[in-house]
């Protein structure tokens, strides 16, 4: 098999593609039922997958549902994204120990490990594509991120319903994987549970030809195109991004950041369950005698008064300028700084907001404002010639 | 006219684990800041810097702080951070003794464009602690006179109690190549300088505004106004350069804390030509 | 005898100022200096005079009890120094003191505003460029109000 190629596997070819990677010696990271919602965690078989169940996603709600079928990935997107594999919420950073007088500082060790992503979604390749830029394009590779992200062997699942607040559609990064998998899946329940793999990689290429694979076939192509356009004809939000950089840097005086933030709670949840929002603090710590001292990084969020601190207090002391700050981050900035654009239309953002936020419709009305507001301005300015 | 640039960052060495440095020398400038010598434990650590970069300076246990870097940097041997004691680390800082260890990542940041300045007159702009960054610039320019123009120094601060480097300064008012203006917000008694804010020494310092290239830091206030000064001279956007603040924890444009619209001011700055951040200098909470 | 009229026009105070007002302006103008050390004027007497500094430092101060005089601005060369003769009761509301030896040009007040009553073009042209120059001070005092180099943080 080369990269490119399609092959069909059924039910238990899947599970041996599992078995397989994990003979392998990578540890299996994947979609697992806890707590009333999907998370992603260690692994051992497909057994562990949370077949027939999914979601109900809204602004502010998520909601697992049974299925009527034996699904797998019957779902969109979990509250966590793979970012918390990659760059993890804590992390000790170094350590130091004081002895006579004098200091030892000790690197940390990284030890991730080989491991296996089973079922990334095209918008989360995206945002771990987009956090390769932040961590290891720069003149300094983050070395905790270089580690874990080095061993990663990604079997990417396309999206066969859109979830309630996705927009990957218009955001140019799915329903289906195009990149940065080695083995890409298409779940086909109807006419026989199967699975439509497209290979990515030499290394994917190895896995499929180590189980029962069959050739894929016109049908298989057809119900696999149909799987995916359903979840694309199902998508019920869009972000129009035209212009969005300069959109954005010409209204960072826009009323509708004063409207939005008398709703947002600065809680900083969005900001958690984004695939790509990368802010970290540090914290320092000592054990009480002073003789060992370490320092943690934890993800950050711009949403909090301390993340703008200096003496004498913060620079973003409004919600208002918080939440223009993340916006307009995610959406222009982040485009000089890195690029790309930091969404990736995932809808996260929407679905765990308390007050059910919608960054879609945020920019909508700075969109539809815009020209207006120009417009006023040049009349006011007439008015005073 | 050439277009001016800010230098690039030149390489720290270790950015995630601080290398350690000792006390070499203290010397209090005022009430609340101190000028600490820190010099390597292990020679390999030593390391040069260009003016307007900055190191993270860290205090076993107690946390890390952005510190300027204020010395000569012609000397690699020991490097020179004035510190107020304005927070906890700060606070630890301004009271170590000699000996004391200290840890250091760095040199981060652009620097300012001393290079590109030759031929021209250089007009530089302190407020209050921010002297301390433009300092090295003056050793840098003064250590090679001959390839600069006027070379005019504007320093403001609250009170005469409050100016740094008050020896240096009498020196620098002495050499006839320099053009030395200190004021005061305030003044009683023996000062005998000037009183009002930095700004109003602008409008009639010895420098050819179509020559000229600015170094201004001090608080962001006094930098509005100052840019505003130095634009009714007529120097021109592109050839002012500002040394810009914001929380930093990273060092390196990764923990994203010092974002100043598209920039990080980590690795894009802390040193900027006016014009690349003009859109964004007058936006409130940005 | 050398009039005053070319080192008016050369001030900065009254640059591009028209010739037919130069010539009043001289009219009412005088050489002066001041030791360094010695009183201009102090605050309450009556001011009658305004003064463009030529060469040297005048200190505004205000007589602070346990601190002295307590400077709260200094006025150079090509700066002019009083405003208070424009407008009632004409009294001084700080100390000016010279700091060096300072040279200047003494305009007497009184009887500039007898000259500007008639002459509503001249008055309209000086008050035009006090006005500035209270601006500027004003904007400058707000700044010293500010405390502006009080939080550089960090640095």
């Amino acid at each position: 098999m080369q990269p490119g190629a399609h092959a069909v596997i059924d039910l238990a070819g899947f599970g041996q593609v599992l078995d397989l990677l994990r003979a392998s010696g990578y540890r299996l990271i994947g979609p697992v039922r806890r707590d009333g919602a999907i998370v992603y965690d260690e692994i051992s078989s497909a057994a562990d997958l949370p077949a027939g169940w999914t979601e109900e996603q809204g602004p502010g709600t998520y909601r697992l549902q049974r299925r009527n079928d034996g699904a797998l990935f019957g779902y969109a997107t979990a509250p966590d994204s793979w970012k918390r594999a990659l760059h993890p919420p804590v992390l000790r950073l170094w350590q130091g120990r004081r002895v006579n007088g004098d200091l030892q500082v000790a690197d940390e060790p990284d030890d991730a490990g080989p491991r296996a992503f089973i079922g990334v979604r095209a918008c989360d390749l995206h945002a771990i594509a987009i956090q390769d830029r932040v961590f290891l394009a720069g003149q300094y590779a983050d070395p905790a991120y270089k580690a874990r992200s080095e061993n990663v062997f990604i079997v990417a699942v396309n999206c066969g319903q859109a979830g309630g607040t996705c927009f990957c559609l218009s955001m140019g990064t799915g329903p289906k994987a195009t990149m940065g998998f080695d083995l890409a899946l298409t779940e086909i329940v109807d006419g026989g549970h199967r699975f439509l793999v497209e290979v990515g990689t030499a290394r994917g290429a190895e896995i499929l030809d180590g189980v029962p694979h069959r050739p894929a076939d016109g049908a298989d192509g057809e119900a696999a195109a149909q799987v995916v356009a359903k979840a694309a004809a199902q998508m019920g939000r869009s972000l129009d991004t035209r212009d969005i950089k300069d959109l954005l840097y010409r209204n960072l005086e826009h009323p509708r950041w004063q409207e939005v933030a008398a709703r947002c709670l600065t809680c900083g949840n969005c900001t958690m369950v984004c695939p790509t929002c990368f802010c970290t603090t540090v914290e320092d710590a000592t054990d009480l005698a002073g003789d060992h001292a370490e320092r943690w990084r934890r993800w950050g969020s711009c949403f909090s008064l301390e993340f703008s601190y200096v003496h004498g207090g913060s620079i973003r002391a409004s919600a208002a300028s918080r939440y223009r700050q993340w916006l307009t981050h995610k959406l222009a900035t982040w485009i000089d700084q890195f690029g790309t654009s930091g969404c990736v239309g995932c809808g996260r953002c929407i679905t765990w907001c308390p007050v059910g936020i919608d960054i879609t419709e945020e920019v909508r009305a700075i969109r539809e404002t815009s020209a207006a507001m120009a417009g006023a301005g040049k009349e006011e300015h007439r008015a005073d010639a | 006219m050439a277009m001016l640039q800010v230098a690039e960052p030149t390489a720290a060495v270790g950015p995630v684990v601080p290398r350690l440095f000792r006390v070499r020398g203290r010397r209090r400038e005022t009430r609340d800041t101190i000028t600490v010598d820190l010099q390597a434990v292990a020679p390999a650590d030593e390391s040069g810097f260009t003016p307007g970069q900055f190191n993270m300076l860290y205090i076993f246990g107690t946390g890390e702080v952005p510190i300027s870097i204020s010395g000569d940097p012609g000397r690699v041997d020991f490097l020179a951070h004035t510190v107020r004691a304005v927070g906890a680390v700060t606070q630890s800082l301004a009271a170590m003794k000699r000996g004391a260890l200290v840890g250091v990542r760095g040199p981060f940041g652009t620097s300012w464009p001393v290079e590109a300045a030759e031929g021209s007159d250089v007009v530089i702009v302190g407020g209050g602690i921010g002297l301390a960054p433009l300092r090295p610039v003056l050793y840098r320019l003064l250590a090679r006179r001959e390839k600069f123009g006027r070379i005019v120094l504007l320093y403001g601060a609250r009170t005469p109690g409050d100016l740094l480097y008050v020896r240096e300064l009498e020196r620098w008012r002495s050499r006839m190549d320099l053009d030395v203006e200190v004021t005061v917000d305030a003044a009683a008694g023996s000062w005998r300088g000037n009183v009002g804010v930095v700004t109003t020494l602008i409008p009639r310092a010895p420098f050819d505004p179509a020559s000229s290239v600015a170094l201004v830091c001090g608080p962001e206030v006094m930098m509005r106004f100052t840019v505003r000064e130095l634009q009714a001279r007529g120097v021109r956007d592109d050839r002012m350069f500002l040394s810009m603040e914001r929380n930093m924890k990273c060092g390196v444009g990764q923990c994203g804390h010092c974002q100043y619209g598209p920039f990080f001011i980590c690795r894009d700055g802390p040193v900027f030509p006016y014009g690349q951040i003009a859109p964004f200098f007058r936006v409130r909470e940005i | 005898m050398q009039t005053l009229e070319p080192v008016l026009a050369a001030h900065p105070f009254f640059k591009d100022l028209k010739p037919e007002h130069l010539q009043v302006l001289v009219g009412c103008a005088s050489n002066v200096r001041f030791d360094g050390g010695q009183y201009i004027f102090k605050e309450g007497e009556e001011a009658d005079t305004f003064y463009l500094i030529r060469h040297g430092t005048v200190a505004l101060e205000m007589a602070v009890p346990a601190r002295g005089g307590v400077t709260v601005q200094t006025i150079n060369e090509g700066d002019v120094l009083g405003w208070s003769w424009l407008f009632p009761p004409y009294r001084w509301h700080f100390d000016a003191r010279a700091t060096e030896l300072t040279r200047a040009i003494a305009l007497d007040g009184k009887c500039l505003r007898d000259k500007c009553e008639e002459d509503h073009n001249l008055g309209y042209e000086l008050v035009k460029r006090f006005a500035q120059i209270i601006e500027l001070r004003l904007q400058a005092t707000r700044l010293q109000l500010l405390d502006i180099y009080g939080h550089a943080p960090g640095r």
